[in-house]
């Protein structure tokens, strides 16, 4: 299972220069929040899905059961 | 990948979309959300007394893979509003909070003195197993 900072650095990687924070009291559920360079001109979804993007496929990242996110531009 | 153009899933899920101005797809119905994101969203929409239809995902798995295929969003709720994707729970609980889901919604927001809740709009239940042969 991931952990919290499994997810953290799969953001971090697939967003060269975001800034995350991940928490997860269960290792299933999760809460991130993403600044991001970016983000910058995008709506809410685009930010969201480049999130998911970084995570593979399925529901989020697969293993991943829920990902409460929130992004944020610098 | 392949096209597929008789998908009757797809196609019904990108009909509901079409043809509803705001719908959700939710796990569970409005009455009886059977998650807590799923919940929360119907919890924001009907503060709003938004007029919303509501799709439950969860009789047919091939529902929540044909409407992802389509969306590109990975989890569920999902809100459309005229034909767009708006977001998942927590994009929609951000609007919430901030206003613009009443902008996007075109209905006022919610105000200080609570309506009681018969007032609220009650949405349709759709059921896109129910439009399959």
């Amino acid at each position: 299972m991931p952990t919290a900072e499994d997810v953290r650095r799969s953001i971090e990687n697939g967003i060269p220069g975001a800034r995350v924070e991940v928490e997860s009291p269960d290792d299933v559920h999760f809460s991130a929040r993403v600044v991001a360079e970016a983000f910058v001109g995008l709506g809410r979804v685009q930010q969201h899905r480049l999130v998911y993007d970084t995570l593979g496929p399925g529901e989020p990242g697969g293993a991943i059961h829920a990902l409460q996110l929130k992004t944020e531009t610098p | 990948m392949s096209d597929q153009p008789d998908n009757p899933i797809r196609t019904a899920i990108a009909e509901a979309i079409a043809e509803n101005p705001t719908i959700l797809f939710m796990k569970g119905n409005p009455d009886a959300p059977a998650c807590g994101f799923s919940a929360r969203t119907v919890g924001a929409l009907q503060a709003l007394h938004a007029p919303f239809a509501a799709v439950d995902i969860l009789p047919d798995p091939r529902i929540r893979q044909e409407l992802s295929a389509i969306s590109g969003w990975p989890t569920i709720p999902q809100l459309f509003v005229d034909g767009e994707l708006v977001g998942g729970a927590d994009i929609v609980a951000e609007m919430y909070e901030s206003g613009e889901l009443a902008d996007v919604l075109g209905v006022e927001e919610a105000g200080e003195e609570p309506v009681a809740p018969e007032v609220a709009a009650t949405p349709a239940p759709m059921s896109i197993e129910n439009r399959l042969n």
